[in-house]
């Protein structure tokens, strides 16, 4: 059995590393170590769903998720519904605590996308409960509801239509108050499809020839708008969620095969785009939205 | 009920299209399939009219409509009846576009070099798309005289790019010339006071 230690801090970039170690596994059933597990944001929980399921389907056996005694990382897991999406991935260590998600301060919880159905109780939910945290925590417009819950829809649709395999859609507010000063509102998209260079490349990859890849299949979605399908209004999900992530100021990152595309805001510190990357299945979007300061305008 | 133009106004509440052609109580354009459904529903009672449909597109019920779905129930919408084989002729009014939903509309136009009417509840129109400099001058002239007889047009449109663009209008259909006549309509004309 494979041992991988989960970081104490399971975000976008640390799952980096987690994935490498899933790659690495070749097939061995997995335990995830999470004893050190002491904070998780949505693309933690997302990526963790994602690597289970990748070992789960490399070993033929449900990897083990083992977490530490200390409550809080539970009970947040369980609160955002972690638990009863991992029902099915993973066996428990020891036993998942029994949680009902949906407490008042989760903005959406871990939510499997599989059907249009699922996109439409996403937007129903967080037009429902986002609007308080996005003007009274980040200071947006009352009406920027609406453009968080397209941006939700247009980055799970990129699940059902491209990825074609089952992926996971998770928001929340966090206080940066170290690391940025401010609030911020993360929402990840996770899916362990086809990833971009599948999806592209019967359309694509012959115009690159032996250029084509990870990076060049990013660069033609993420910054051209390029899509698989021949039809003229597809394609701009994406670059309608850059537009808007920009306007608030937001960052954006796509990964996917062994590559990581981003729009980087100054508050951040990460390059636009990084290849050699382990491989990652699929693709998984960050999106981390900022709060407003009072001489932005 | 068709006026004397031949133009037959046709009401329809895009809420209303949703909750009954989508199987599930959706109240938010999200998704691609749910766009398709609701366009297709659209295009059936816009067809079913026996001249040409002035169809007004009530969004006033819509607080959330997303790219994929502007895509399909404002863009692909208009292209349908821009087609040579359309099943009828038809000209289209989009009421109720708030500002949540103008960027997606706005975008899908610009997309798919479209030209769309909008009426505010004031009752004025808007142009929306990216019209040419010409075509956003005569279409603002059109819209404040409501008709322009073709006698008139070489005095009102002095310039030859002005008058191809009046005519760019009425192929693109945000202008409209009835069946054997030569007089030029705003779309906001025929609207009128339907309700």
């Amino acid at each position: 059995m494979r041992v991988i230690d989960l970081p104490v801090s399971l975000d976008f970039q640390t799952l980096d590393a987690l994935f490498a170690e899933v790659v690495e596994a070749r097939g061995e059933k997995i335990l995830f170590d999470g004893r050190h597990l002491r904070w998780v944001g949505p693309n933690g929980m997302a990526g963790l769903l994602a690597a289970g399921t990748v070992g789960r389907d490399k070993s033929g056996e449900a990897p083990i998720l083992e977490l530490g005694a200390a409550g809080d990382v539970k009970s947040y897991l369980g609160r955002m519904g972690f638990f009863q999406a991992a029902q099915g991935i993973f066996a428990a260590g020891t036993p998942f605590p029994r949680c009902s998600p949906g407490e008042s301060d989760v903005l959406l919880e871990i939510t499997s996308i599989t059907t249009n159905s699922d996109i439409h109780d996403v937007v129903e939910r967080v037009q429902k409960r986002a609007g308080a945290i996005l003007s009274n925590t980040l200071g947006y417009l009352q009406t920027s509801v609406v453009q968080f819950s397209v941006i939700l829809s247009e980055v799970c649709q990129n699940i059902l239509e491209h990825a074609e395999a089952p992926g996971w859609v998770a928001a929340q507010s966090y206080n940066w108050s170290k690391r940025l000063g401010r609030h911020v509102v993360i929402i990840s998209v996770v899916d362990i499809g086809r990833g971009f260079r599948g999806s592209l490349s019967d359309e694509h990859s012959a115009r690159f020839a032996d250029r084509w890849g990870d990076v060049t299949a990013l660069e033609a979605a993420f910054i051209h708008g390029l899509t698989r399908f021949p039809d003229s209004g597809r394609g701009q999900g994406i670059q309608q969620i850059r537009k808007q992530v920009r306007r608030w100021g937001g960052l954006i990152s796509i990964r996917s095969g062994t590559a990581r595309i981003a729009d980087v805001p100054e508050w951040f510190d990460a390059p636009p785009l990084e290849e050699g990357l382990s491989d990652f299945p699929g693709a998984q979007i960050n999106i981390v939205l900022p709060e407003r300061l009072d001489d932005e305008d | 009920m068709k006026t004397e133009l031949g133009v037959e106004p046709i009401s329809i509440d895009v809420g209303r299209v949703l909750r009954s052609s989508v199987e599930s109580v959706y109240s938010h354009l999200v998704t691609r399939p749910t766009g398709r459904a609701v366009r297709l529903a659209i295009e059936e009672e816009v067809t079913g009219t026996s001249s040409t449909a002035l169809s007004l597109i009530d969004l006033s019920d819509v607080t959330v409509m997303d790219f994929s779905c502007a895509d399909e129930i404002v863009a692909k919408l208009l292209m349908r009846f821009l087609e040579e084989d359309r099943p009828v002729d038809a000209l289209f009014v989009f009421r109720g576009v708030c500002q949540s939903l103008y960027e997606p509309i706005q975008t899908v136009l610009e997309r798919q070099e479209l030209l769309a009417v909008t009426q505010g509840s004031d009752g004025c129109c808007e142009l929306m798309g990216r019209p040419t400099e010409e075509e956003e001058y005569v279409w603002t002239v059109l819209e404040g005289r409501g008709r322009i007889v073709a006698e008139e047009v070489s005095e009102v449109f002095p310039g030859s790019l002005q008058r191809e663009a009046l005519e760019e209008l009425v192929l693109r259909r945000v202008a409209f010339v009835p069946t054997g006549d030569r007089i030029y309509y705003s779309l906001s004309n025929l609207v009128g006071g339907t309700p």
